[in-house]
């Protein structure tokens, strides 16, 4: 049994050796730059709408309590079914139990990342419904068995002829590897399968306190089609995605779309306040939101690390950072990648056992740089490594700082280690990128320049 | 004790301890985030212009760049009259609507059988349709948006389930931006609200093959918004 | 007035010419350099790696060895950073807090000294040779370090200079993360000399020298047509 660090290591070497895959996503992501920059600078004051919009998140996240009631207490006058779940494993009982009372065969989903986290899919297909993801980008990945590659473009990774080749094995239908004509093979499935689905779940990007409504942000109309057709509509949710006002959204909707595609708005932006409503003849009879803890209420008792419950899951972290660029969503191996992966998993899940994610890092802060509501992404990182090194200190790590201190910053000691290295580089040339090269981590793929023949701190004694 | 309790609970004890605010210069934050103010909103968000003619020409543009089929006519006999050139050019054999004025007198001009939401209606019926024609509640003009709800739209099908969804508004429904568009929206309907409310912009679209964009993912793959 | 110089540890060892270059023109400019024996280190790396008691131990020596300077001039970026924006997350809560706070208004990386503090951009320095620039991020996004560098090399006489698109764009260093994440690392530097090469110059500039040893590293083992040169030594060429 690898674990997640060991794999981690190994799926990162791969990738970031594979071109192929350097290539295919750089292109991705040099479009969007473009884009994104675009969106930006048609704002009168980007930096102004950043600081906004943080603030209202931290108005939000630090009074929690109080939104929540009041967006249960809305959503609940309108006939919706609010639930509570702890845990992961709650949400999952809870929503389970609600399909064994619908006489439920068919489900559709639309994208919901909190889905992943919980690994539903997998739940209700083990109690034997269908699931159909609706998301273009989630029905592919979803028919080529893997998990979604980044939380806005789950199939970014691949091809158009990887998509051909999939649509022709799993659906017998893929008349050419042409994008428009693979959509539409798509959109024909999945239109037979919202007539047929019993229930429909889907995420939410926010949660509006103020009027009790579920606001879903998407560009293919699948969730709307997923909230209007079948019977039962169920949303999953986290709790921290509350927003204080209906009219938060006229900042948020555009931030949340220049970020995360690089549009000035989204197709569709639509609230869901309950189920239907006396006098409506469609939409669903009965309405449930699954409001979901599964350790957010931990992420939220560190003060230090709070705002990272204010992400709006746009993805700009992921599209702006190195490290991602470079190995790509899977190789994180859990829902959340990218910068805000790397900063809440080793929080919501195992320190320890994840903090390989916030060391797997340059520190070089453009996410936090890029991040619309201001998270301090770069330094949360730090924090969690120190967090981690407390709690579970490495202890060849810890010895060589401590003797690091001394001989840093002892001028006679420092002056031996550096004659010391000179003549250690001239019998490093025989071992050098080899295995018993001690620096074989940089020698591998890096030269390294020689010690000086008279240091700065030489020159700085003997000069007049 | 619910669940419900045990979060709450779990939550209030979290927030005992303050977190600090945002910004990178904690020292020139406020001492407390105030919520922005429509007025300030407008200082950050993209500028509008002020004219009614502006924010037409500013809608028009967007609705072009979104690819959204925009026509500004006369009254309504000419929107009626156009919504009949575009059932010729597509050959419309089924049309859905829902009964409000304006679309009662768009469908009569048809002269083709419509089904109407109003009343129960059968979805794989409404699936068969060429086109959903609906009202909405207002045009955006900063984005090129359309405001719908299931009440003012003919429920939450019928604008997303045919091919091609045609919207029918006055000139007045016009408004110039986002925070304009949900004012409107908590003064029609605050007292009660629909369950569903949209804010639509352009036809449906993906980018997940390559990020080639292709339209009509599950949407509509047209939107024409009539405007009198 | 006098000047404070901190030279970290790279810098001593394997570009001494980067901090002679530099005393020589804070000298030229008529300004007394100190350069205090005390630490060789500011104590980033173990602060980066979450040893932040032992990187502690490191800092407060270099805390008490520079009290009392007028201002003090950092050789890089990063260590730059690490003073000035660090030592105050760090120190949080001990009795060395009011030391930290009050050492990071006096904190300058060397081209934000000459621009920001001193005003002076000519240095009458020729260096006629294409060049692009690599925003170190340390400098770039904690120190707001843009445009100073960019003042400098418009005034150096012959240099050009061609912006790469990945100017911003980390280098892959970030210190021990090169050698706990190296197949990472060494993509992110060749991402970054592919950048470089594309804009035909010859040499790569940067103000932080750990940046360029790997980039440097990269270049020299995979034998590109590239150089890799710290600000400083340009604008010491007369």
């Amino acid at each position: 049994m690898t674990t997640p660090a060991v794999q981690f290591k190994q799926d990162a070497r791969r990738l970031s050796a594979d071109l192929r895959h350097r290539r295919i996503i750089q292109t991705a992501m040099g479009n969007y730059e473009v884009a994104r920059d675009q969106r930006k600078a048609a704002f009168q004051d980007w930096q102004g709408a950043r600081q906004m919009a943080a603030e209202t998140k931290w108005e939000a996240v630090n009074h929690l309590d109080r939104h929540l009631e009041e967006f249960v207490r809305n959503l609940e006058a309108r006939g919706a079914k609010v639930h509570w779940a702890s845990t992961g494993q709650q949400a999952r009982d809870l929503i389970l139990g609600i399909l064994r009372t619908k006489n439920t065969r068919v489900i559709v989903k639309s994208k919901a990342m909190t889905s992943e986290e919980i690994h539903l899919n997998e739940a209700m297909e083990q109690a034997g419904y269908e699931v159909v993801e609706s998301d273009l980008g989630e029905f592919i990945v979803q028919l080529r068995e893997e998990p979604p590659y980044h939380i806005v473009f789950p199939a970014m990774h691949l091809t158009r002829d990887e998509i051909k080749d999939v649509f022709q094995r799993k659906l017998g239908d893929a008349p050419s590897s042409n994008p428009e004509e693979l959509t539409m093979v798509a959109r024909r499935v999945l239109r037979e399968k919202y007539l047929q689905a019993d229930v429909g779940i889907t995420g939410a990007n926010f949660a509006i306190a103020e009027t009790g409504m579920l606001s879903i942000t998407e560009n293919e109309g699948n969730a709307r089609l997923t909230a209007a057709l079948p019977r039962t509509m169920i949303t999953l949710v986290g709790i921290e995605k509350v927003l204080p006002r209906l009219e938060d959204l006229a900042l948020f909707l555009p931030m949340l779309a220049a970020m995360g595609t690089g549009q000035a708005i989204s197709c569709y932006n639509t609230l869901y306040g309950g189920p239907r409503q006396p006098g409506e003849t469609d939409g669903p009879e009965e309405y449930h939101v699954v409001l979901l803890d599964n350790h957010r209420t931990a992420l939220l008792a560190d003060a230090e690390q709070r705002d990272s419950l204010h992400c709006i899951r746009c993805g700009a972290c992921l599209n702006v950072c190195p490290i991602f660029r470079n190995v790509g969503g899977h190789t994180y191996g859990t829902t959340y990648s990218g910068p805000i992966g790397a900063v809440i998993t080793p929080n919501l899940r195992d320190l320890n056992e994840w903090q390989h994610l916030s060391y797997a890092s340059s520190l070089c802060g453009a996410c936090s740089e890029t991040c619309p509501v201001k998270i301090n992404l770069h330094h949360h990182l730090l924090q969690n490594r120190r967090n981690a090194s407390r709690r579970k200190p490495s202890w060849w790590q810890k010895i060589a700082f401590k003797v690091f201190a001394p001989v840093a910053a002892k001028p006679a000691l420092w002056s031996l280690v550096t004659r010391m290295g000179r003549l250690g580089q001239k019998g490093h040339r025989l071992v050098k990128g080899g295995r018993l090269d001690p620096a074989y981590a940089w020698t591998k793929t890096r030269d390294l320049p020689p010690i000086a023949r008279q240091t700065f701190k030489e020159w700085w004694r003997v000069r007049p | 004790m619910s669940e419900r309790d045990n979060i709450l609970a779990r939550i209030r004890e979290a927030l005992a301890v303050p977190a600090p605010m945002p910004g990178r210069d904690h020292d020139a934050a406020r001492s407390r985030p105030v919520l922005p103010t429509t007025a300030d909103q407008r200082r950050v968000l993209p500028a509008v212009g002020k004219s009614f003619d502006e924010q037409l020409a500013l809608f028009r543009k967007n609705a072009a760049d979104l690819r959204a089929d925009f026509r500004f006519v006369q009254d309504l006999d000419a929107l009626a009259a156009e919504l009949k050139r575009i059932c010729a050019a597509e050959n419309w054999q089924r049309v859905a609507s829902h009964g409000k004025e304006l679309t009662g007198a768009a469908c009569r001009a048809l002269g083709l059988p419509v089904l109407l939401t109003d009343q129960a209606f059968d979805k794989r019926e409404l699936a068969r349709c060429d086109v959903g024609i609906s009202e909405c509640d207002a045009l955006v003009a900063q984005t090129g948006s359309v405001v719908i709800t299931s009440r003012s739209a003919g429920g939450r099908a019928l604008s997303v389930l045919p091919p091609h969804h045609v919207v029918v508004a006055r000139r007045e429904q016009l408004v110039p931006d986002l925070p304009a568009a949900f004012a409107l929206l908590k003064s029609k309907y605050g007292a009660s609200y629909p369950s569903m409310i949209s804010i639509t912009t352009g036809p449906s679209r993906t980018g997940d093959i390559e990020r080639i964009l292709v339209l009509g993912a599950h949407g509509p793959k047209k939107l024409t918004i009539l405007c009198f | 007035m006098k000047v404070t110089l901190f030279i970290p540890c790279f810098i001593d060892l394997f570009y001494p010419q980067v901090g002679v270059a530099m005393v020589r023109i804070l000298e030229k400019l008529g300004h007394t350099v100190a350069c205090p024996e005390g630490p060789a280190c500011c104590g980033q790396p173990a602060f980066n790696t979450g040893y932040w008691e032992e990187s502690r131990e490191v800092a407060i020596k270099v805390l008490e060895s520079l009290q009392g300077a007028e201002v003090v001039v950092i050789a890089s970026g990063s260590c730059g950073a690490m003073m000035k924006v660090f030592y105050p997350e760090l120190f949080a809560g001990t009795r060395y807090e009011v030391m930290a706070r009050e050492l990071a208004p006096k904190c300058y990386e060397f081209s934000a000294f000459l621009v920001n503090k001193l005003g002076v951009t000519d240095l009458g320095a020729r260096f006629p040779h294409k060049v692009t620039f690599h925003d170190g991020c340390h400098g770039l996004r904690e120190l707001n370090n843009k445009r100073p560098p960019r003042e400098l090399m418009a005034k150096v006489r012959g240099l050009e200079l061609v912006e790469m698109g990945a100017a911003e764009t980390c280098c892959g260093f970030g210190g021990t993360f090169s050698a706990k994440f190296p197949m990472i690392s060494t993509a992110m530097g060749e991402v970054k000399c592919a950048s470089a090469l594309d804009t035909s110059a010859e040499y790569i500039v940067s103000c932080d020298s750990s940046c360029l040893m790997q980039l440097q590293g990269l270049i020299d083992r995979q034998r590109k047509p590239l150089k890799t040169i710290h600000l400083a030594e340009i604008l010491v060429q007369q």
